[in-house]
């Protein structure tokens, strides 16, 4: 019943791409055609009912999934199925259990919100330059394949389901491909996606040649050496993590999530990186089976330091988008940090301590989908009413736009971790995961794993400046440019609909996390046969993750705290009628002549991090002068730049840049262009063959 | 009854906390051989400025006008969850340190955007300033926290307290480290020199006054008072968690009135500490700081790690 409800999700998705199709087909027939006059009433009307049929038939495909998701973890069953297509002697595998519906209920959530989102967004493109056609075909087939990943329960229908996903979602990275630097970005994701599936193929294939078959079931009876355990988790590392959007496989996402439309990077952010991070999880807890302190330390520095440098490259960014992209690369490092916590503390026979920290990664990940979610969400609605992306051009919204500001500060405080919202209290239950290393001997450990914690804190931090940096300089102070001053409120409910959903989960979550994590406790229970006490230490009042006497985390009772706080100084202080309110001029010092161009801009806001921390950039900063005058003695106008580069380029990419290119031309001397030379290698390699097998 | 006990030690930690920013203002003007204020002045300052009508931009929006309710509420949690004069009172279990820490961060979230909402130069440059600071702090102080809280191994204040009451005077390397830390990083977090000087409104050197600047009135009584719990705050973490003797153990009148005492000389001994720091020392270039919250959060890392290696051995 659950599983007719998932397949109904995956089913639903694939049929959103098809109403365009069909009203193509339609348009097409030369006796209507010619009746119709393009941008005719009737032509408009079709193009709505068409939008609205196809994102009415996502919005029902995000339904079921969450639906089917949250009815897998509150039933706790395991359903397993085929489907009768692929190899003639592997059908298709299908497995649904917890972890798979902890993921089916993020994904289905960010498709309601995307589905609601959706037809007021797509109606500023152009039909005869981007065509909606191709857009709903791609992000139907885009979304049905992340579903098939997580319903896949061998290696083949895994693999086929990840490559629709990265396929779909390259054409959806590509979609206004009129612009040369989207092009580009979209073939650098592609290249990324197909490198990375490589890698897990490779990890799926170390797994099977121990096991007898593809199935998932045969792969977690392969028993493996330490050794050989190690090379496929480095591989399934590697290529779930270029995914993932791990530092350094991270240079993708800031390419390619600013130039998809607003909705699909919010897909793209806020669940396909989680659908990597599912990869991750099923194939090391579940499908290696037996995980190794070893790994969990690798895990925990290299998402240390995908957290680190993730938040730092962020705060420099002034594109809103790929300041968001880079942010979900630290986000991604936190869930990864704290999974590697949870391996070490599996690892250490401590399953209770890993099962904690398994929750608070997982709690993360559904976090994080929803708060980056809101996040783009809000940045196609600032783009689609000021047509600007450049932080650094905009200001006054808030005013112009309240009911954006408003959804765009809920997320902004949300991935601040500020208590009241839900990303503090994964963050916290991080730190409290952290907190237990004195069980662990092992001494490096020990010393290690609260540098991890205290790097955490820093990323926490300085997340908090970025996002007040965002906020205060996209909505507050005074317009920058004239978009800003022109933006106006969205107009269509349903853009703001989709985002209030989010908002509000994100609230409901920070006040009863208990509910949320009762149900993320069932798979950590299923999967790693560790759990969480008992109901009682999940209960909605009081979160008690370890113990009472260890830590406790009440957020009814600090919401009622500051309710009661606020409203009496609010009340007592606002009696008197003589101190109502007068609004005035701002204070200009006596001189006169406040403009826009005096206040702090996102690069003046940052400029002190950027000092301290130079080594972190590369930073190429220039201030020309023209003079003019008798002897240049004036200055008539200064010109600023700056420039902020990613290390990884010059260190990284561009040593195996050189590499490739290197050996494609040693390759390409034997390449005559002659056809005897061809025949005769031909000739040869038959002659070697022969030889080998006789 | 205990309920009760909470609500109105809260109420007590609120309300003494201009008379501690008095006391130090008086320490320091003694120390400078200048005429001191009456210890109760900034009481008079409150009330002034709550009288006063307030004059708000033009160009603010309702951030501006709701942050002071927001920071002061924060504070007042804060201050909700501190052991002042008893512990094991049920405020104490409904947040920890980690969520105190949280507290002082949705205060400063609020008053960074504040700053920047009116749109001139120096809220942003407060702002900017602000967040820069506290963005190095807030490590420095989790770092001294977790030493303590390993040790202790519990999270909650008045737990961790009753465990140093309960292990009585033993010389931990750790927390000696943890207090230097956190005292460190007070400095910092209040605004004092070195780091930020509350008397000054010398463009180049100011940075919580910045961002306050546009605010008038009852705002402005507001957030003074929110930054002096802040202060008193800080004050009560360090009296209380590393010398907690005095506090009330058990609810009785006696016990509570010796609480209360104990509570005062304490922070009266650490005001004077303060002002001494305040007079010796002149205030720091904006790029030195992050060498001085380096050095608190090295402090901390110290204190941990002396912890894991020294104490925690098994």
């Amino acid at each position: 019943m659950i599983l007719v409800l998932a397949y109904c999700a995956v089913l639903l998705s694939f049929a959103s791409c098809l109403p365009p199709l069909l009203m193509q087909g339609r348009h097409n027939l030369p006796a209507l055609g010619r009746l119709r006059m393009p941008g005719s009433l009737e032509e408009q009307r079709a193009q709505i009912l068409t939008r609205q049929a196809v994102f009415g038939l996502l919005g029902l495909s995000g339904l079921f999934a969450a639906l089917a998701g949250v009815s897998v973890l509150v039933s706790g069953e395991v359903m397993t199925g085929r489907i009768g297509l692929g190899l003639p002697w592997l059908p298709w595998q299908v497995r649904f259990d917890n972890l798979s519906g902890l993921f089916f209920l993020i994904i289905g959530i960010a498709i309601s919100a995307v589905s609601l989102y959706g037809p007021g967004y797509v109606s500023a493109y152009e039909e005869s330059k981007h065509p909606f056609a191709v857009l709903s075909l791609f992000s139907g087939l885009f979304i049905a394949g992340m579903l098939l990943v997580l319903l896949a329960d061998d290696a083949f229908f895994f693999m086929i389901a990840w490559e629709l996903m990265s396929v779909a979602s390259y054409f959806l990275v590509a979609f206004q491909h009129d612009n040369p630097a989207n092009r580009r970005a979209a073939f650098l994701y592609l290249l990324m996606a197909e490198i990375g599936a490589l890698a897990i193929i490779l990890a799926f294939g170390v797994l099977a040649s121990f096991a007898d078959g593809f199935t998932f079931d045969a792969l977690r009876g392969a028993g493996l050496s330490n050794a050989w355990a190690s090379i496929a988790f480095a591989l399934a590392l590697l290529g779930f993590g270029m995914k993932a959007g791990l530092v350094p496989v991270h240079v993708w996402l800031p390419e390619a999530h600013p130039v998809a439309p607003s909705h699909i990077s919010a897909l793209m952010s806020g669940v396909m990186l989680k659908v990597a991070l599912y990869g991750l999880i099923r194939f090391c807890f579940d499908l290696i089976g037996e995980v190794h302190w070893q790994w969990g330390l690798v895990l925990m520095i290299v998402g240390t330091v995908s957290a680190l440098g993730g938040i730092l490259y962020a705060m420099m960014q002034t594109n809103l988008k790929r300041m968001l992209a880079y942010s979900s690369v630290e986000n991604v490092g936190i869930i990864v940090m704290v999974l590697g916590l949870s391996m070490i503390f599996m690892a250490q026979n401590q399953p209770q301590l890993g099962a904690l920290g398994f929750l608070a990664a997982l709690f993360h990940a559904f976090n994080h989908a929803l708060f980056k979610n809101l996040l783009f969400l809000g940045a196609g609605m600032i783009h689609h009413q000021t047509h600007e992306l450049n932080i650094d051009q905009m200001g006054g919204l808030i005013k112009r736009m309240p009911k954006t500001g408003m959804l765009f500060l809920i997320g902004c405080m949300s991935i601040s971790s500020l208590p009241l919202f839900n990303g503090f209290v994964s963050e916290w239950l991080a730190f409290q995961t952290a907190l237990q290393v004195d069980v662990i001997d092992n001494g490096v450990l020990r010393s290690l794993i609260p540098v991890a914690a205290a790097a955490l804190a820093l990323t926490a931090a300085l997340a908090a400046a970025c996002f007040v940096n965002v906020f205060g300089i996209l909505f507050l102070g005074l317009p920058r440019s004239r978009h800003a001053d022109k933006a106006q409120e969205i107009a269509d409910p349903g853009m703001l609909a989709g985002p209030a959903l989010l908002a509000g989960l994100c609230f409901l979550f920070g006040i009863f996390p208990g509910l949320m994590l009762g149900l993320i406790n069932h798979v950590a229970e299923q999967l790693l046969g560790a759990s969480l006490p008992d109901g009682s230490s999940l209960s909605w009042l009081h979160l008690a993750p370890v113990s009472a006497e260890q830590a406790s985390y009440s957020a009814p009772l600090v919401l009622v705290g500051a309710l009661i706080a606020a409203g009496i100084c609010f009340r007592y202080l606002r009696r008197s009628p003589a101190t109502v309110m007068r609004r005035a001029e701002t204070w200009d010092c006596g001189f006169g002549g406040l403009t826009p161009r005096m206040q702090y801009s996102a690069s003046a806001f940052m400029m002190p991090f950027r000092r301290i921390f130079a080594r972190v950039w590369l930073i190429d900063e220039q201030v020309k002068k023209d003079r003019q005058g008798a002897m240049d003695q004036d200055v008539a106008a200064i010109h600023y730049a700056l420039q902020i580069q990613d290390h990884s380029w010059p260190r990284l990419y561009q040593p195996i840049e050189r590499a490739v290119n290197r050996t494609a031309r040693l390759v390409g001397r034997i390449q005559t262009g002659n056809i005897r030379t061809y025949l005769g290698y031909s000739f040869v390699t038959l002659i070697v063959m022969l030889w080998i097998i006789s | 009854m205990n309920w009760l006990l909470a609500m109105s030690q809260t109420v007590l930690f609120v309300a003494l906390a201009p008379l501690l920013a008095g006391w130090i203002k008086c320490c320091k003007c003694r120390l400078q051989n200048r005429k001191a204020p009456s210890l109760f002045q900034p009481y008079r300052d409150l009330l002034k400025l709550t009288r006063k009508q307030p004059v708000v931009s033009d160009q603010a929006s309702w951030i501006f006008t709701i942050s002071p309710y927001i920071i002061f509420s924060a504070m007042v949690l804060a201050a909700s969850i501190v052991p002042l004069i008893a512990v094991d009172l049920p405020t104490s279990a409904s947040a920890d340190v980690i969520v105190l820490i949280g507290f002082f961060s949705f205060a400063r979230f609020f008053l960074a955007l504040a700053g920047l909402d009116i749109g001139t130069a120096f809220g942003g440059m407060g702002s900017s300033r602000e967040m820069t600071i506290s963005t190095l702090a807030e490590p420095a102080m989790l770092m001294g926290i977790f030493a303590l809280t390993m040790s202790a191994s519990t999270t909650n204040l008045s737990l961790a307290i009753d465990f140093v009451l309960d292990e009585g005077l033993v010389l931990r390397p750790s927390f000696i480290f943890a207090l230097l830390s956190l005292m460190l990083v007070a400095i910092a977090e209040t605004g004092r020199i070195p780091v930020d000087n509350p008397a000054t409104h010398l463009e180049l050197t100011m940075i919580h006054e910045a961002m306050i600047l546009e605010y008038s009135g009852r705002h402005l009584a507001l957030i003074e008072w929110a930054s002096q719990l802040k202060l008193m705050l800080y004050g009560v973490l360090i009296a209380n968690i590393f010398f907690p003797w005095g506090i009330a153990e058990r609810i009785t009148p006696g016990d509570l009135g010796y609480g209360l005492l104990f509570i005062i000389g304490k922070l009266a001994f650490l005001s004077i500490l303060l002002a001494l720091s305040e007079t010796l020392f002149a205030k720091m270039r904006l790029f030195r700081v992050q060498e001085y919250l380096s050095f608190a959060y090295l402090l901390g890392l110290l204190g941990m790690l002396s912890h894991i290696i020294l104490e925690g051995a098994r």
